[in-house]
């Protein structure tokens, strides 16, 4: 229960143009002030409750991705920001993109936007949470993404 | 006996993923390696597949931070290729567009910077400050990152009278809190303990190194695209490169905080002079030809080069952005720095890797 009234955020930006970046980093600031729900940037994924991902995946970052995800302990929640991390946004058709980042690791809550208003990347930290809780009560479970090379999915 | 330390991909003082694989000795870097291709998405290859027009909106997405002058060069490259001349109105809405990002993008790394040599609360006041510059921005162009204010063949908006007195009250509010951000930045006991003689790059070498931007002129070399290049607007306005000669850390924040100030003095004097006026010129046919385009982003310069094959697509794209040309100085100054320095020596070329890598 108590976690979900202080839960930790590691940022990871994969493949964004920085503008979803500097958005969730706003969130932070006093302005927008998430400190006020308890949430506290962190830059180890050790400690980490909630992964923020912007930016789509590509063939270079998606082991990077992976590792981070791999080393958040359970209970943990994905929250996928901007139009890039949902699907691959405008840039879904690059050589380089494989697509959101959904199609790597599972996400639970979605962001929409290019970029998101940093109310809307709030009230998607907000919607985490009540995930969050309930992975906490143990009702839904996280998995392990393997680490297996470059491996890419098949409609990539 | 060297250690090998990794700096990122995933770094808690960057947002973004540098790579840097230092070789530390004893506590001191000797050597470090770049590792690039994290935020490779193949920009240039992309508009094969976009008309002229969607490109504008594709550069303006290579960086969130200098998003409005990555779209005004490109626009203004491709006019070349047309040969029009725009509307003056226009001209003076792009220069105030782009002036407004270059106030938000140093406020920002203001912020960054004092984060990385653990100054909290600094960084928290910059940020604030910067709000203001984006409720402007965002009552202006409808949104607070990307402003898609440029177009091919002018504006694509106007400035209306409220639009101005926004931006002139944002003047007379910022301007004050950049001199309180000043007096602790340039006084500060601490923070100069933290900065000055840090990372130090002769004249010489900084030209030499082809550095671009505030770690060019934060070395003494008075070179700004702004005063220099084919953008005519900024000679009627007056503009005077800041510079500073020491080349050091310190030097480098003090040229962005002045520049914020010549910022200021650019946006009253333009709109004091902005006639009025069509915002567009109509464009026809397809590009042809190649052309060059060369302007001052907030990180230093960037070039475009683009080439037209009379269809509806360009044939060729290519840009080298400001961050490009500095890491060459980045990998001079990091041997012989302390492994606790390293941050604010990465962060001191305002490092933008997805323009870099795009």
């Amino acid at each position: 229960m108590s976690l979900a009234k202080s839960p930790w955020i590691i940022h990871v930006n994969c493949n964004s143009c920085n503008g979803c970046d500097i958005e969730v980093v706003a969130c932070l600031t006093p302005l927008y002030d998430a400190e006020r729900f308890g949430v506290l940037n962190i830059g180890t994924p050790k400690q980490a409750d909630i992964m923020v991902v912007t930016g789509s995946i590509n063939y270079k970052n998606v082991n990077v991705l992976k590792n981070i995800y791999n080393q958040i302990p359970d209970p943990k929640v994905v929250l996928a920001v901007g139009a890039c991390a949902s699907t691959g946004g405008i840039f879904h058709d690059c050589y380089n993109v494989i697509g959101g980042v959904d199609q790597i690791i599972p996400v639970d809550a979605y962001v929409p936007g290019c970029c998101p208003r940093p109310e809307a990347i709030l009230d998607g930290v907000v919607a985490a949470l009540s995930i969050l809780e309930s992975k906490s009560q143990g009702k839904i479970k996280g998995k392990e993404v393997k680490l297996k090379g470059n491996e890419v999915p098949s409609n990539a | 006996m060297t250690t090998v330390i990794p700096f990122g991909p995933q770094h808690p003082v960057l947002p973004e993923p540098v790579s840097l694989k230092l070789e530390i000795d004893n506590d001191v870097v000797v050597g470090a390696l770049p590792s690039l291709g994290y935020v490779h998405r193949g920009l240039e290859k992309f508009i094969d597949t976009k008309d002229y027009n969607q490109t504008t909106y594709i550069c303006e997405r290579i960086c969130g931070i200098c998003s409005a002058l990555h779209g005004i060069t490109y626009t203004m490259a491709v006019e070349k290729l047309f040969d029009v001349e725009i509307p003056e109105r226009a001209q003076y809405i792009r220069v105030i567009i782009g002036e407004l990002n270059r106030v938000h993008s140093h406020l920002l790394w203001l912020g960054l910077f004092a984060d990385g040599f653990g100054f909290e609360s600094l960084f928290y006041e910059c940020w604030k400050y910067r709000e203001t510059v984006l409720d402007v921005l965002e009552r202006i162009t409808g949104n607070r990152v990307i402003h898609s204010i440029s177009k091919v063949g002018g504006a694509s908006k106007d400035l209306t009278k409220e639009h101005i007195d926004l931006i002139l009250k944002m003047c007379d509010t910022v301007e004050p809190q950049v001199k309180d951000l000043e007096k602790v930045f340039v006084n500060n006991y601490s923070v100069k303990q933290r900065l000055v003689g840090l990372a130090t790059m002769s004249k010489q070498l900084a030209y030499e190194a082809g550095t671009a931007g505030p770690t060019l002129r934060g070395s003494g070399n008075s070179i700004d695209l702004r005063e220099s290049a084919d953008w005519d607007i900024y000679k009627d306005l007056g503009f005077k490169p800041a510079v500073e000669k020491d080349g050091d850390c310190y030097a480098r924040t003090k040229v962005r905080i002045t520049e914020l100030y010549d910022s200021f003095k650019l946006l009253r004097n333009a709109i004091s002079k902005m006639p009025n006026g069509e915002i567009t010129t109509p464009i026809k046919g397809f590009p042809t030809g190649e052309a060059i385009m060369r302007t001052e982003q907030p990180r230093g310069e960037v070039v475009y080069y683009v080439k037209g094959k009379g269809t509806k697509n360009l044939e060729r794209l290519k840009i080298r952005t400001p961050t490009f040309a500095n890491i060459p100085s980045l990998l001079l100054t990091l041997p012989g720095i302390k492994l606790a320095d390293v941050p604010i020596v990465v962060l001191t070329i305002d490092p933008c890797i997805s323009c870099t890598e795009r």
